[in-house]
Formats: C-alpha cells, structure tokens, sequence
C-alpha cells in the first residue's frame, strides 16, 4: 500500500474514533479554557497589561493542552493491543506516525481556533485585522508541537507514569518553539501589526529539523 | 584495571596543578581581580559538559545504527557526566554573577540555554530509567537523545534573538576579544583537564552500565535454567 493512502486511511480511523467520543477534544478545550481564565487570577489584567502578556499566554495554553491531548494517542492504542495490528499491517512505520501526526494536527488545530475568539474576547486582543497572519503563526506553531509531541507520546506510552513523563520530555524541547510562536504572535497584536520574518523562518526551520528527523527515525519508534 | 588507577591518579595530579595554575600563575584580571579566577573552572567544565553531551549525541546515533548495547553504555554514561558538569557550570555562574552583574541569575542566551540543555538531559536519563524492556529503553532514549541534540542549536539562536547578558564570547570569539598569552596557556590547560577528568567518568559509568548489563544477562540465563531445570524434575536439585 502506497504512504499516502495508508496515511489518508489512518488519519480516517483516528477522525472517525474521536468524532464517535469526541472525549479528547473537549477535554482539550476545556482544560485550555481553565488556563487561560485561571491565568486572569494570576495576574489581574488591565487593558494594557493583557496586551503584553496575552501572546504567550495564548501559546502556553496551547502547549499546555497539547501536552495533555497528545498523551492517548498512543497510550489509547494499548488498550486491546491494537499498536500491535498495526505494525503488522503491510504499512511503513513512517505512515503510521504521519497519519498520527495529522490526526493531532487536527485535533489540536481545532481546540486551537476554537479556544482563540473565547480569547480575543476576554483579554480584548483584536485579532480580525491579522487573522491570516495569525492563522499562518499558529499552523506553524501547532505542526512544531504536534511533531515533537507524537514521537514523544510514542516513547512516553512505553514507561511507568507516561502521563508525566511526556510534559518533561515534551516541554524543554519545545521552549525554541514556544519563543518563536510568542514573539510572532506579539509582532502580529502590536499597535503596528507585521509579520515578523525571523520568527517565521524560525518556525518553519523548527518544524523541518523535527519532521526530518522524526521520518528518519520512526523506523526505531515502532518496532517491535 | 591497574591502567585505570593510574589515569585516575594522574588526572587528581593534573587537577591539583590546574588549580595552582589557575590560582597563581594566571595573571590577575585588571577589573574583576580574584573572581574572575572562578573563570579557570567555570568554562573548562561547561566545555568538557558539552563534549560530554556531544559523544551522548554520537553514541545515540551509533546505536540506532548498530543496536550494540555498548552505545548505550556510552550514551548513558556521557550523558550523565555531562549532567553533572553542566550542574557545577549551573553552580559557578552565579557565584561569579554575583558580585559581577550585581544579580544570581539573568535569561540570557547562553544561561538559558545550559539550563534547557541540563533539563533536557535530565529527561533523557529519566524517560531511560522509566522503561521497563532494557532493549526499548535503550532505543527510545537514543531517539529522544538525537531530538534533544537537534534542539541544542534552535534554543541556543531562538534566545539569542530574544535577549543577551552573557560577556561576549572571550574564547574564539572574534575581534577585539581574546585572552592574555598567559591566561589563555592556563586556560586550554585547564580545558584539558577536565577533558581530562571527564573522560575518566564516563569510562567509569560505563563500567558500571556493563556490569548492570551483565548481572542482567546472567539473571535471565539462571531463571531459563531453572526453569528448564523444573519441567526435568529426575535433574538433582543441587545442580540448579
């Protein structure tokens, strides 16, 4: 079976799965929702204030929830042992993990465009002159995350107290990302909005450098 | 092992004479006077750390490669050395910033980046430990090894964009930096050294990861052994 249509095939089985429950998304969501009310207690924002410390509360809520959303896509495999299937299925492991990947990607893309107006709203960031921009800082930003954080999902779902272990491993991997993703943002919410080239560029490098070498590897991720 | 003796007592010579060396032969510094002395210890171990991360780095790709349990020792052994060094760098800094910069602690790029890099280790040897299967444990640290080696030079720039304290690089760093003829003889002898030393450490860690490796082998064989030895109940017990 050629990688696109394994990949197209597993991306359906892991969409079909979470639209029956639609467990992990609304978990997701929630729980970014209760970061970013929880982090208005923590720092009482005026107007001004919210807007320089909005961008990187957007992005830690957002890694936060990865972070939590990414731990069962592999842990969810181990229940009826179906990861086991699926190495055996006349698929490359390369297809496996991408199908993954994207399953996340959307995931964690939709809580993502879900949580953000929730957001402009309560910390009165306007966000509809940029959105294009903005869309472009967080699709870059998520696949970063979502990359690191599917391979790590799949190293932590072997190891004793796996929900922990993935934000220890995840996070210090992801703080070049985080900066990048913030100071982006922050570029794109200033009084004088603009793409800042660097940063995007930093993104995009991070996203490459990870994918590279997570289909370099994933042959060593899943096997058996 | 007696060659290992000897190159540990040859190093604790070395090390004694490099802090002689680095106490009374270098020339005093004009502005910072005896603190700056804490430079002698302080960049010869983070360079010795970094190395130490580097053949982690290497060994990790090595055994993705070859899957020998050897690279695995060697990965495991540098990685946490260089744990170790990098938390004395941690420890020397601030007591120089201290009276230098007037503060402990600043995010800086190289700062930030030795502590990411240390919390990135840090996870390293922990996800290792939390596997169960030694054969899994070994390939998920290699892979998040590599991952976490890629990150090295992304934090490094991305901190470097957003802010900096550090004194600009004294070592290589271009011109107009540089070291006086005689500090700069002190101070590649002090890198050496520790290169030195932690060469030793990592043999030794190494060690003891082939002894656990082999203990671990034997276990197996002895259970394989007796419990082939109770489905043969007319072999005598005290054979098993």
């Amino acid at each position: 079976m050629g990688t696109g249509r394994a990949v197209a095939i597993l991306l359906g089985k892991e969409l079909r799965g979470e639209l029956r429950s639609r467990e992990l998304l609304n978990t997701t969501l929630i729980f970014a929702l209760i970061v970013v009310v929880i982090f208005s207690f923590a720092f009482d924002p005026t107007a001004a204030e919210a807007r320089r410390f909005a961008p990187g509360l957007l992005w830690i809520a957002f890694l936060f929830a990865g972070t939590l959303m990414l731990n069962p896509s592999f842990a969810r495999e181990q229940a009826n042992d179906t990861l086991q299937a699926l190495r055996m299925a006349p698929i490359s492991p390369f297809a496996l993990l991408l199908g993954k990947i994207l399953a996340n990607f959307v995931f964690l893309l939709t809580a993502e465009l879900v949580l953000l107006p929730v957001f402009a709203v309560l910390y009165n960031v306007t966000i509809l002159p940029v959105i294009g921009r903005l869309l472009l800082v967080i699709v870059l930003g998520t696949f970063g995350v979502v990359v690191t954080g599917t391979v790590f999902a799949a190293l932590a779902s072997q190891a004793r107290m796996r929900e922990l272990l993935l934000p220890l491993l995840l996070l210090p991997v992801l703080a070049p990302l985080l900066i990048a993703s913030v100071e982006a943002t922050a570029a794109l919410l200033n009084d004088e909005p603009a793409l800042d080239p660097t940063w995007t560029v930093f993104l995009v490098a991070f996203d490459v450098v990870f994918f590279t070498a997570s289909w370099l590897l994933c042959e060593h991720l899943i096997e058996e | 092992m007696e060659l290992q003796i000897e190159s540990a007592v040859f190093t604790a010579i070395l090390i004694g004479c490099a802090g002689y060396a680095a106490l009374f032969i270098a020339p005093d510094e004009s502005t910072m006077h005896a603190i700056q002395r804490i430079f002698y210890f302080h960049a010869p171990v983070a360079w010795a750390g970094m190395d130490a991360f580097a053949v982690t780095f290497i060994a990790n790709i090595a055994y993705l490669a070859t899957k020998r349990p050897k690279w695995d020792w060697i990965g495991v052994a540098s990685a946490e050395v260089g744990l170790v060094f990098t938390t004395t760098v941690l420890i020397t800094g601030p007591i120089w910033a201290h009276p230098v910069w007037g503060i402990w602690w600043t995010w800086e790029a190289r700062l930030t980046s030795t502590l990411l890099l240390w919390l990135l280790y840090v996870a390293y040897v922990m996800l290792r430990k939390m596997v169960d299967t030694p054969e899994r444990a070994a390939s998920y640290a290699a892979i998040f090894g590599i991952f976490a080696y890629l990150d090295v030079p992304l934090v490094y720039l991305s901190i470097r964009f957003w802010r900096t304290q550090h004194p600009a690089p004294v070592v290589f760093g271009g011109a107009g930096s540089g070291l006086d003829p005689e500090m700069s003889k002190v101070f590649f002898f002090c890198v050496l050294v520790m290169h030195c030393l932690m060469v030793i450490l990592v043999r030794q860690r190494y060690q003891l990861e082939r002894l656990r490796y082999e203990i671990h082998e034997a276990r197996l064989a002895a259970e394989d052994y007796a419990a082939r030895a109770e489905s043969f109940p007319a072999v005598p017990k005290e054979i098993v």
